[in-house]
């Protein structure tokens, strides 16, 4: 469950990213966060996984409130996410292995028991083959796969995706569309901010528009 | 726990590999540290020589009593009996000036020189072991000595050996002054390392971040990083002071043997290695510590 109530976010210099918002996510929705470029679809995202942090109102995630969290257990709170990036945020001095162990790394994970996870992980968005090659070598496409993999791995209970299908060809869009309702599916709480239309009209999904910052529609 | 133990062994096995594929910039990095460190070591060293050549000396301090050149026998006996009742002096052992003539030909290569005086140019003397060793009570004893008849000049032998021990004592807080700069300097070469290092791995942090990595987590390899390279500076500072002692050493043999005398410079001792090992990787460490946190409270979003 993932509340927020009368959410805002300033910039320093005053530029208002977000007036007010206020809306409920259940746990096991898919829900789409949609709205023109510049409407605060990233910055909310940014907000629910404590990347960054409202200037004013609550944001409450399972039962804990971000604002009165302390520091040292934004850490905790994150690995109950998948992240997926707009920018995919890669390591490119390594494996695609590599990449997708990096989760299971920090959460300190059985050697063993990261490996088989990080193959099955590869293995549900295609790349396992390729589980030695460096992300140089994929296509755009294939790089939003591997961060996919790298967000579920350690499999999270919300999946927070930023333009997941940002600069890919509608074949490759509707891939993604059916893998995150097959997480979703299995219980997993996906959150997508997109402006990708025809993924909306695939998937059918709750949408949550903003409009310059403000919610237009939940 | 065992995750715990493979983590930190993994990550120092991580930070060796790091160290080894950029080794000419590892190299010059201890090599920095290794001769910053092997300064006030290499300088400790040879105070501590010197302190244990001047303890050897000073063991037990004496009082040369020197006669006058017109000094009889029965002087000396005189002077016997009343050492002999002085309460002070717990010993007292006489050199006649035949046997200091005889000394000095055998001992010093000056025999020649001593040969072609005419006269026995040496005063009967008394070397005195006081019962009190304190500084004041030796002193007191010389001033009364020198006022007896007779005597030429009352030396107290300590005096030397204390000019020594003040000069050593000057030495030490030079060591000390050097240590705590070069420490500075150390602290700051890892912390200029390390920064380089985070720079290129900032990407890795961010995302580790991101999803969830902890700071200690992030700052781990970097600690171990640095404290690895203040323990491979210690090693090579090591590693200089003894090859250095090591080359003194056989030229100091050449030298003394001219002398006819033999002293040897002696190495750090266990503890005093183990010490520059703890305290070279200790500063690394610091200097890792500061900054990462530095990076890290900089780039924690608000």
């Amino acid at each position: 469950m993932i509340a927020l109530s009368g959410v805002c976010k300033r910039y320093p210099g005053g530029y208002e990213a977000l007036k007010n918002i206020s809306f409920a996510i259940n746990t096991g929705e898919m829900v789409f966060i949609t709205g023109h470029s510049g409407a605060g679809k990233s910055t909310l995202l940014k907000l629910i996984a404590a990347i960054e942090r409202p200037t004013s109102g609550s944001i409450v995630i399972n039962g804990q409130n971000l604002g009165a969290l302390r520091p040292g257990a934004i850490p905790f709170l994150r690995r109950n996410f998948g992240l997926i990036f707009q920018d995919h945020k890669l390591l490119f001095d390594r494996t695609l292995f590599d990449n997708v162990m990096l989760p299971l790394n920090i959460r300190g994970f059985d050697r063993r028991e990261a490996q088989k996870r990080v193959r099955a992980a590869l293995d549900k968005v295609g790349l396992l083959s390729r589980e030695k090659a460096y992300p140089v070598t994929l296509s755009g496409g294939e790089q939003q796969r591997l961060c996919i993999a790298r967000a579920i791995v350690h499999r999270p209970a919300i999946l927070l995706a930023d333009e997941p299908t940002g600069n890919l060809d509608a074949a490759y869009a509707s891939d993604l569309g059916d893998l995150f309702t097959s997480f979703n599916q299995v219980g997993v709480t996906v959150i997508i901010a997109t402006h990708d239309e025809n993924l909306g009209d695939r998937l059918k999904p709750r949408a949550i528009v903003l409009n310059h910052g403000e919610l237009a529609a939940s | 726990m065992k995750i715990w133990i493979s983590q930190h062994f993994r990550t120092l096995i991580a930070v060796i590999a790091r160290l080894a594929r950029t080794p000419v910039a590892s190299l010059f990095n201890i090599g920095v540290i290794g001769i910053a460190l092997a300064l006030p070591a290499g300088f400790y060293v040879g105070l501590f020589n010197l302190q244990g050549f001047s303890r050897e000396l000073a063991a037990d301090p004496q009082i040369s009593l020197y006669l006058a050149l017109d000094a009889g026998p029965a002087d000396i006996a005189q002077i016997e009996k009343r050492l002999g009742q002085l309460p002070g002096v717990r010993k007292f052992r006489h050199i006649s000036r035949e046997q200091a003539l005889s000394d000095i030909k055998n001992s010093t290569g000056m025999a020649d020189v001593i040969a072609s005086l005419g006269q026995n140019p040496l005063p009967d003397a008394f070397v005195i072991d006081a019962a009190d060793n304190g500084t004041q009570a030796l002193e007191k004893l010389r001033d009364e000595f020198s006022r007896w008849p007779k005597i030429a000049y009352a030396q107290l032998d300590t005096a030397w050996a204390q000019r020594l021990e003040a000069a050593l004592r000057l030495g030490r807080l030079a060591v000390l002054i050097l240590t705590t700069l070069l420490a500075f300097a150390l602290v700051a070469v890892t912390f200029n390392t390390i920064r380089l290092q985070i720079l290129t791995q900032r990407d890795e942090i961010e995302v580790s971040r991101l999803i969830g990595a902890t700071d200690t987590f992030i700052r781990r390899p970097f600690l171990y990083f640095g404290a690895l390279l203040g323990l491979a500076g210690a090693l090579a500072a090591w590693a200089i002071i003894w090859a250095s002692i090591y080359l003194l050493n056989s030229g100091l043999t050449d030298l003394l043997q001219l002398y006819g005398a033999n002293f040897q410079l002696r190495h750090l001792n266990v503890d005093d290695s183990l010490s520059l090992l703890a305290f070279s990787a200790g500063l690394g460490w610091f200097g890792a510590w500061m900054s990462v946190n530095r990076y890290l409270s900089a780039s924690t979003p608000r």
